[in-house]
């Protein structure tokens, strides 16, 4: 009896438990920390207390003559070897990019930034020495918040000359993709309607669970990194490029990985300092940031002001929609800094037929932590812009949310269909999913409750909020990132090979960190070749295993690294094929394959892949010109994004006395195409909500006016725990929207959750309180800002002049932190 | 992170704590709980050279009846407190802010007398102490004292605790059958309260007795609310209405969870909703 | 250095620490106990809650010389991992996928053990509310909440 008769018919659609779990659930981890070499000396960085200032001397004297200290080093020490922080992704040629030295001699541009680095034989004493650098600082002026900057008073990087780095244009009249969004304002002003806002998208600071670490050790041929880190293969080829150590001599290895969202997709300034010590000091180092170090100088997401214009006719169908964005890359431009609002550039239309289209994003620099990709990375920004601006057009007309959403989207047989913004959306069915989330979400029912809490002039009043939400991802076509001036290309690699006693290991270019990539790729694999799940092996996460890889970010692991795999396993079965026809006796012509096995049609002849896996590896018995391998590697570049979808629905319930909001209810139907593993999916929507959700109601990142981070810990910086939040109810469409551009008609789910969430739930509060004369309420929506939107018209509750001096008077239809 | 060195003091008694203490004065600090100070120590937000653990006086630890009061040990933690049953018939109130300190594996380790002493104006359990006159039994080199709760909290994390004192024990009056509510605002549960409200009631209502977290630099009482309530009935309007003047005399922070003004209102509302919820209607 | 001596996942380890050494350090760096983890310096986080005499702590919150004398317990020593054995509670993590990155998994699963001890039939929201000392990222805490109430099922069948 061979293992293939035991192995289930369909592992693609089954919830198989995770085989990560194991080890995670039973501590025999290995995060980086968790590395000990030997003779490993350990990093302590000394970082600037100033938002802004010139390096005027270090003395080093005390730190060195601490107990145990090996070195202490900084930015003067180093010359080309320490290399550079690079930005990937220029958004326009005239871009204005300030030099990023991991560890400035001269000046430093945020609060946090290294100056200095300490090396000693332990952790404890390296700290120790770090307190005893004496930096003398000349402050300089700071620039804080996206409207300072645009004034171009202070810069935050004088030799620039200003601060506005970069402008990204899009406009449909231009592009051909649409008509003059300009023309469709001016006309809805005489004869429709206009919904201009101003909407904040607060800065927000990832917060993956697991504290950055590295360690570097250069004591064999190939130094070799550990990081925790979405991006090794990036980082290999970053480290290669800015300090020259040849690619072939560097190994990058992201062991497991605590969490990212973004947030570990960046070449940073400690990973550059550990690579630079240890070559210096040809000995195994290690750092790892504190909590504190993390919020404040891991790079930060969010952070624009949007500007927006809605056109209508007098029955809600949208003519025109023109955007500006004001968005803060912080001190520097990061990887992919610039780049991030310009992915939202194309999801501003979203699910809607708008004939008219233009879009602005003008990037600008600032004295803070410099920003990059968070979980959506643009797309939320975006979903939260149109489906906020769409419950206020549903709001003028005078018609429900979802009523004015239909008489925009795309209907289910128009697609596929090209948008305003120039994207050929395949699939979709926004019908169906609407109507399946409504009816499990009991909207009718809410809806009346909602009708009488109002009549009743209920202390607590209830809203409903609506996200009909799209997204681009699978980041992404290549040439498609080249035309955009990305710096790399968007295709995954796989390589599947076969053991001599017949395992399956995979090894593929993505990187995961918590998705659960060794399962769902197993289940592809195990189908698409007919192997036992158990017997597959998904190797990955180290550039001498994986050699070749674009990591995991942007919802890309399955739709693109999962098709590279089904492209090697038929490789695989190719190769298997001819061996197997020579060992049969039989005509290549003349065999199926199935369940792992060839078989010559009409007789009970087989020979199942395992079998022929030994045979290559014996090497007896071949046909001549076989190349004596099972082994075979793929690459894969998709030809189009892939646009999930769904309908979220939130009940939320507003205690108009405290402005303190609960969740009542939240309901998602999301149409993500062919389910790998139903299981991680929804584990992959849970936590995308509650991550769009905290945007919503908690968190946001304050730098003071000196740039200073005020929520610079986990005691002001505020993360939700499992007693603030609910179980959410979780639906798909039952004849989901395969893609049409993969085999395997897979949609990402990574950042569904957050794009969609975020906007659900801020149209839900405002809906709570709408009658009450509020359109709008700035996130996070906490309860001092709903109290004060409520009674901003009974006098009642003050806007306080200066008692929060984070916030500035004088915007457009909210209150605007400093950051704005 | 890790503190800077220190040396570490394990005292098996009273006495030997103060003679520590007498010996390195300010230099030293005192570890009971550590749920707030080795957060601190981490942070290098302070650098004590010695540091004195209480941890080993058992004799600090426990609750007991001493006919008109229940007292308390300053080593018992709040997971003790909050499930004691002479702490719950006696001195409700104590019971149900103990139960809102921080998270379980943190009220495993506090300490009542601990973070009494701390005297963090954000604490949960200095508003009701303060409401119900408990009285602080304090240690020093010539004997014991005994401070009044209204001359206990000085300032922002200040007591009456001198230098060279430990807070051994807390007397706390019973207030057998009285009802008890302890009314917490935060965003996120894990957060110190932004405003809360300490509220225990006799009858419905005799009298009340009103403490304020995080409404000024110390817990505060509500007495114009109290003098209000005292007597009334315990209907919503009627309570509502004395709680109106809760925020008198109150002087709170602006931070990012609020401003002044906003607390204020908080403390009102919150204060109605205590005594109601204290009165059982 | 200050001498310690204490049980660890059943075994008895002595050293000699420096007073500030944490306890969560000191089961990381001297006993190689790298399953509980350091997520943050504020004791918010949770990740790194250990049971100290049989209750569940933050070891980023306790010093090691504090636990001297006293019986400590990791997320290694709560089954017999050796022998393929899972707790209840780890079985319903895995089962319910009550983890993503595992981060925070073993805080998360320490402080469940607590609170079922303690109450060992929760509702929904006590589970939500004596789990709220640990913070998670990746969940969304849904699947660590059904885990919890799982391993109060499985556990209560089996008693």
């Amino acid at each position: 009896m061979t293992a293939t008769q035991d192995r289930p018919a369909a592992e693609i659609g089954k919830d198989r438990r995770r085989k990560e779990d194991q080890r995670l659930i039973t501590g025999r981890t290995r995060w980086t920390d968790n590395i000990t070499l030997p003779g490993m000396l350990h990093l302590a960085m000394v970082r600037s207390p100033f938002a802004h200032a010139n390096i005027t001397s270090i003395d080093t004297e005390a730190a060195k003559a601490s107990p145990n200290v090996v070195a202490v080093l900084s930015g003067k020490d180093f010359g080309e070897e320490l290399g550079a922080c690079i930005n990937a992704w220029p958004i326009t040629p005239d871009q204005k990019t300030p030099a990023h030295s991991p560890m400035p001699a001269d000046r430093v541009a945020f609060a946090g930034e290294i100056v200095a680095v300490v090396v000693a034989r332990t952790a404890a004493e390296a700290r120790d020495a770090a307190e005893l650098v004496d930096v003398e600082y000349d402050e300089l002026p700071a620039v804080v918040g996206i409207k300072n900057a645009l004034k171009d008073e202070v810069l935050a990087h004088p030799d620039l000359g200003t601060n506005k780095s970069a402008l990204w244009v899009f406009d449909s009249g231009e592009a051909g993709t649409g008509t003059d969004a300009e023309a469709a304002i001016t006309e809805a002003r005489a004869n429709g309607i206009v919904i201009e806002r101003e909407y904040r998208q607060q800065r927000l600071i990832p917060a993956f669970m697991e504290p950055r670490s590295v360690v570097v050790d250069p004591t064999s041929e190939q130094m070799t990194m550990w990081s925790a880190t979405q991006i090794p293969h990036i980082l290999r080829f970053a480290l290669a490029a800015t300090t020259g150590v040849p690619e072939s001599k560097i190994r990058v290895i992201a062991p497991d990985v605590g969490g990212g969202f973004g947030g570990k997709l960046q070449a940073t300034p400690e990973e550059w300092i550990a690579w630079a010590v240890a070559r210096r000091l040809a000995k195994p180092v290690k750092y790892t940031e504190t909590r504190s170090e993390s919020l404040m100088a891991a790079h930060h997401g969010r952070d624009q002001v949007q500007t927006l214009t809605l056109a209508a006719d007098k029955d809600g169908k949208v003519t025109g929609l023109k955007v500006h964005l004001d968005a803060d890359l912080g001190s520097y431009v990061a990887i992919v800094g610039g780049g991030v609002p310009v992915l939202g550039a194309f999801m501003f239309n979203a699910i809607y037929k708008f004939p008219a289209y233009r879009f602005e994003c003008q990037t600008v620099l600032t004295n803070t932590t410099f920003t990059d990709a968070y979980r959506g990375a643009g797309r939320p920004e975006a979903t939260y812009a149109i489906e906020r601006l769409m419950d206020e057009l549903a709001a003028e007309v005078g018609v429900d949310p979802l009523e004015i959403r239909e008489r925009n989207w795309i209907t289910h047989e128009e697609f596929p269909f090209t948008t305003v913004a120039g994207l050929e959306y395949d699939t979709g069915n926004y019908e169906a999913a609407t109507a399946k989330a409504k009816a499990s979400f009991g909207y009718d029912e809410l809806r009346r409750e909602q009708a009488e809490r109002r009549e009743r002039g209920d202390r607590v009043q209830l809203g409903i909020g609506v996200s009909t939400f799209t997204e681009m991802c699978g980041l992404a076509p290549s040439r498609v990132l080249g035309s955009l001036d990305y710096g790399a290309g968007g295709w995954e690699s796989a390589s599947v090979r076969l053991t001599p006693l017949g395992k399956v290991e995979v090894v593929t270019g993505a990187s995961a960190h918590g998705q659960g990539h060794e399962t769902a790729f197993s289940q592809i694999v195990a189908d698409r070749l007919g192997v036992p799940f158990e017997d597959v092996e998904v190797l990955h996460g180290d550039t001498q295993v994986a050699p070749k890889g674009l990591d995991t970010y942007g919802s890309r692991s399955l739709v693109v690294g999962g098709e590279a795999l089904v492209k090697a396993v038929d490789k695989v079965i190719d190769k298997a094929k001819v061996l197997a026809a020579h060992l049969l006796e039989a005509n290549a012509d003349d065999l199926d394959y199935a369940d792992g096995r060839f078989t010559v049609r009409g007789t009970d002849q087989g020979k199942a892949i395992q079998e022929l896996a030994t045979a290559t590896f014996a090497g007896h018995d071949y046909p001549e010109g076989m190349e004596l391998s099972l082994d075979a590697d793929a690459t894969y570049d998709p030809v189009n994004f892939n646009y999930p979808h769904g309908t979220h629905l939130c009940a939320m319930e507003v205690d108009t006395e405290t402005g303190a909001v609960k969740m009542r209810k939240y309901t998602c139907c999301d149409d993500i195409g062919t389910i790998i593993n139903p299981l991680i999916v929804a584990g992959q929507v849970h936590g995308g909500l509650v991550q769009g959700i905290a945007q919503a109601l908690w968190e946001e990142a304050v730098h003071d006016e000196a740039g200073t981070l005020v929520s610079g810990s986990f005691v002001d910086y505020l993360l939700p725990t499992s007693a603030d939040t609910i179980s959410f109810d979780v639906v798909h469409t039952d004849e989901p929207s395969i893609c049409t551009t993969n085999t395997l008609g897979t949609k990402g789910v990574g950042e569904a959750g957050t794009i969609a969430s975020t906007p659900a739930v801020v149209n839900a509060v405002v809906d709570a309180v709408r009658h009450l004369g509020v359109n709008d309420v700035q996130m996070p929506c906490t309860p001092e800002r709903v109290w004060r939107a409520i009674h901003a018209n009974d006098g009642d509750a003050p806007t306080p002049a200066d008692a929060m001096p984070h916030f500035q008077e004088g915007s457009l239809n909210q209150d605007e932190g400093a950051g704005a | 992170m890790i503190p800077v060195k220190f040396d570490y003091l394990a005292p098996t008694s009273v006495e030997e704590a103060l003679s520590a203490l007498g010996e390195h004065g300010d230099e030293a600090k005192i570890l009971a709980g550590g749920q707030s100070l080795l957060p601190v120590l981490r942070m290098r937000l302070n650098a004590p050279e010695v540091v004195i653990d209480l941890g080993g006086i058992s004799s600090l630890r426990g609750i007991r009846d001493d006919g008109d009061a229940i007292v308390i040990g300053a080593m018992t933690t709040h997971h003790d407190v909050r499930d004691h049953e002479l702490v719950k018939e006696h001195v409700l109130l104590i019971s149900k802010a103990a139960a809102e300190v921080a998270d379980s594996q943190i009220r495993h380790r506090g300490t009542f007398g601990g973070a009494l002493a701390h005297a963090d104006p954000a604490g949960d359990l200095g508003a009701p102490a303060l409401a119900l006159g408990a009285q602080f039994v304090i240690a020093g080199a010539g004997g014991t004292r005994t401070v009044e709760a209204d001359d206990f909290f000085v300032d922002l994390f200040e007591t009456a605790i001198g230098d060279d004192e430990i807070l051994t024990e807390v007397r706390i009056p019973k207030h057998t059958g009285w009802g008890a509510h302890y009314e917490k605002f935060v965003r996120v549960a894990h957060q110190w309260p932004i405003v809360a409200v300490a509220a225990t009631v006799k009858g419905s209502i005799d009298e009340a007795k009103i403490g304020l977290t995080n409404m000024g630099s110390t817990p505060l009482r509500a007495r114009a609310t109290e003098a209000a309530l005292a007597g009334a009935s315990a209907t919503e309007d009627g309570v509502r209405a004395a709680a109106e003047q809760a925020a008198e005399g109150t002087n709170p922070p602006s931070d990012l969870n609020g401003a002044a003004d906003y607390r204020q209102h908080l403390a009102r509302v919150l204060t109605g909703r205590a005594v109601l919820k204290a009165a059982g209607v | 250095m200050t001498k310690i001596e204490l049980t660890v996942d059943g075994a008895a380890v002595s050293d000699d620490v420096e007073p500030r050494m944490l306890l969560v350090q000191y089961l990381r760096e001297k006993l190689g106990k790298t399953g509980t983890v350091i997520g943050c310096d504020t004791s918010n986080c949770g990740a790194c809650t250990v049971h100290l005499d049989g209750t569940s702590v933050k070891s980023c919150n306790v010093l090691a010389v504090q636990a001297s004398g006293r019986t400590v317990t990791t997320i290694e020593g709560l089954a017999d991992t050796a022998e393929g054995d899972l707790h209840p509670v780890q079985e319903a993590f895995r089962e319910c996928h009550g983890l993503q990155c595992g981060f925070c998994t073993p805080g998360m699963v320490m402080q469940a053990v607590d609170l079922l001890g303690e109450n060992p039939n929760p509702t929904e929201e006590e589970v939500r509310l004596g789990m709220e000392g640990n913070l998670c990222r990746c969940t969304g805490y849904h699947n660590i909440v059904k885990s919890v109430l799982h391993a109060a099922e499985t556990q209560g069948a089996k008693a």
